[in-house]
């Protein structure tokens, strides 16, 4: 019997036809292709240590001598799987040490300890196959030169990368058109507004067409419609390309329409891996309920007493948040007892979602904050 | 081959393009690059005059020589990398500059190369300007030149590297601008720029001579005026080349150790 087997080519598809194609159950003896992770990262670790100097001229003179220092554990013991094409947010309050992950991903920062594997390199050794293809977008970091057209960058970017022409044209014309860049190419980068510049940026990162996209709070300070715009080139970049993109960001916007994979961390520390639903199921097991009634909202804290907690009350809109359990009940009981005009069963806004997972943390943690945080002296 | 004519080429455009902005900036640092070898140039000049018609060889009209080549010598040799390397280490633009499968040294070779060429726009007509004043006493022969363009163009690379390695000290510290004037004392005088390296007293020469100073200065501008014998040219090559080698390498070593460290504590 015949059947196809599908290769996913790496690029463009232009190797696809070359393939011979295969019979999967001829029995002779090779293993299966094993995909290798886009990003493969045990038990890292990076401590970064940083002087500590008290006030005053006594202390001043006694750091001379005896220097205290002290350990500030950035990431530790983090160990993440991603595979090719995936696009995965990476969730963390300030501080969680999402950056320094991204760093050491791109090569920048070397790791403290533990292992970091990108498209099967080792990133800290900089080698240029792995450089060529990754990409690192940092918020206001630039790979534009401040004072030319964007478009000279640009093409300087196509000759340290070395992309042949035609190839390059093409994607120039694929990210001219998606980002809506034609009118920005010829103004010095300087007069360009944030989201412009920032719209360049994203085009000059990957004008090589990386294969793995390190995507550090890509929407920061833009407007609603640019965050929009570039959410969506996104998702039809990885679409388009087959990329795989790790991105963090403070818009959960961003992460709901991006991302089915979320990777949350705090203090350096993995909490959660996995679907943007399951987070919300383990972290809120609470749904939102929103009742429009003709009348009677006065009566409705009594059908709610002992199940749930009206959260806003205002010209017949209640707002309750209401165990999952008790959901259908607490339905049910108020659509027997009251004149309902509407009513919808929501999930919580992701936003809090993601509050209740750090302020879970932080109650269930026992030791303080500062624990991390090691002191150390050393004459 | 053809990608790093290529990669050369893109790289020249975009800061060729980038200087040509800065057009008020190039000026100012012409002016300040023009004065220096002019005062000492005046001061020589007349300190020969009153000498009796010479100072150590040196009559008016040679010393006028003397530092109007050292000028044109020194702005085709001196480079801003430390001020440059201190900004992107401390600003983080480094970090973006890291993520290009090139290495940065490129960015800085081409920068200068550019800047070298657009200013020599007003190099030249200066030159020429302040020749007519101070009537120097020159002979440029097709020989000296053959033996200047080499001389000249080792004094430069070593020049580069040695200030590259320079400022790579901005991955450990803040400083550079202290560092940086550690170095200008002794450069200022064994490289030449002060006084001819003949003028110097005996020992002092000696601790020159073990020094890379007058290699990437003084050499190309005793070449050019004729003050060189053909058996100290080669020896002086070969020196030149000599030190470029030791540079390539520690720049080598240090810019691993500087990543190193760069990527230790926060990129």
């Amino acid at each position: 019997m015949f059947r196809a087997v599908w290769h996913i080519p790496a690029k463009g598809g232009a190797n696809f036809a070359k393939e011979p194609p295969t019979d999967p159950e001829q029995d002779d003896g090779t293993l299966p292709v094993m995909v290798i992770p886009a990003v493969e990262i045990s038990r890292l670790r990076k401590t970064y240590s940083v002087p500590v100097r008290e006030p005053g001229v006594m202390a001043s003179l006694r750091s001379l001598v005896k220097r205290t220092t002290r350990d500030i554990h950035a990431v530790d013991d983090l160990s993440i799987v991603v595979n090719p094409g995936e696009v995965t947010g990476f969730l963390g309050p300030n501080g969680a040490g999402k950056t320094t992950t991204l760093k050491m991903l791109s090569g920048l920062l070397y790791p403290t300890g533990g292992q970091v594997r990108v498209l099967g390199f080792e990133p800290s050794r900089r080698e240029r196959a792995f450089l060529r293809q990754i990409t690192l977008v940092m918020g206001q970091r630039n790979q534009l030169a401040w004072d030319i057209p964007a478009t000279d960058s640009f093409e300087l970017h196509r000759a340290i990368y070395r992309v042949p022409r035609p190839e390059y044209r093409r994607t120039l014309d694929e990210l001219v058109d998606l980002l809506d860049l034609e009118p920005l190419l010829p103004k010095p980068v300087r007069q360009l507004s944030l989201g412009e510049r920032m719209k360049c940026e994203i085009a000059v990162s990957l004008l090589h067409q990386p294969k793995v996209l390190f995507l550090d709070e890509p929407t920061i300070g833009l407007d609603v419609t640019m965050q929009r715009r570039i959410r969506t080139f996104i998702a039809e970049y990885n679409r388009r390309h087959g990329a795989t993109v790790l991105l963090t960001s403070h818009y959960m916007a961003d992460v709901e329409a991006l991302c089915k994979r979320v990777i949350v961390i705090h203090h350096g520390k993995l909490l959660f891996d996995g679907d943007l639903s399951s987070l919300v199921q383990r972290f809120s097991p609470y749904k939102t309920l929103t009742i429009e009634l003709e009348s009677g909202s006065d009566r409705i804290g009594d059908l709610v007493d002992g199940i749930g907690e009206v959260m806003r009350s205002e010209d017949g809109r209640v707002t309750i948040r209401v165990p999952k359990s008790d959901t259908a009940r607490l339905t049910e009981r108020v659509l027997a007892s009251l004149p309902v005009i509407d009513l919808t069963v929501e999930d919580p806004p992701i936003d809090d979602v993601i509050e209740r997972v750090f302020a879970v943390e932080r109650v269930t943690s026992n030791d303080p904050p500062e624990a991390h945080e090691r002191e150390h002296q050393s004459q | 081959m053809t990608e790093w004519v290529d990669m050369y080429r893109a790289q020249l455009a975009t800061t060729f393009a980038t200087q040509l902005q800065y057009r008020a900036v190039l000026v100012i640092w012409l002016l300040g690059l023009i004065l220096s070898p002019v005062i000492s140039l005046v001061v020589w000049m007349t300190v020969a005059t009153s000498g009796g018609g010479q100072a150590g060889g040196f009559t008016a009209p040679a010393f006028a020589a003397y530092f109007l080549a050292l000028m044109v010598v020194n702005h085709l040799t001196f480079t801003w990398i430390a001020w440059e390397f201190e900004y992107r280490v401390r600003n983080g633009q480094l970090s973006g500059l890291l993520l290009r499968p090139t290495d940065p040294i490129h960015i800085d070779i081409a920068a200068n190369v550019t800047y070298k060429t657009i200013t020599l726009v007003i190099v030249i007509p200066t030159v020429i300007v302040l020749g007519a004043v101070f009537e120097p006493a020159i002979e440029i022969t097709p020989v000296t030149i053959f033996a200047f363009i080499p001389a000249l163009a080792l004094a430069a690379v070593l020049r580069f590297l040695v200030e590259y390695i320079l400022a790579m000290v901005a991955f450990w510290t803040t400083r550079v601008s202290a560092i940086n004037d550690l170095y200008y004392v002794p450069l200022f005088f064994f490289s030449g720029q002060l006084v001819p390296l003949s003028l110097l007293p005996d020992t002092v020469r000696l601790i020159g001579l073990a020094l890379p100073f007058r290699w990437m200065l003084s050499f190309p501008v005793e070449v050019v005026l004729g003050r060189v014998q053909p058996d100290d040219l080669i020896t002086g090559y070969v020196a030149q080349i000599g030190w470029i080698v030791i540079a390539l390498a520690s720049r080598v070593v240090i810019w691993r150790a500087g990543l190193r460290r760069y990527a230790a504590v926060g990129a």
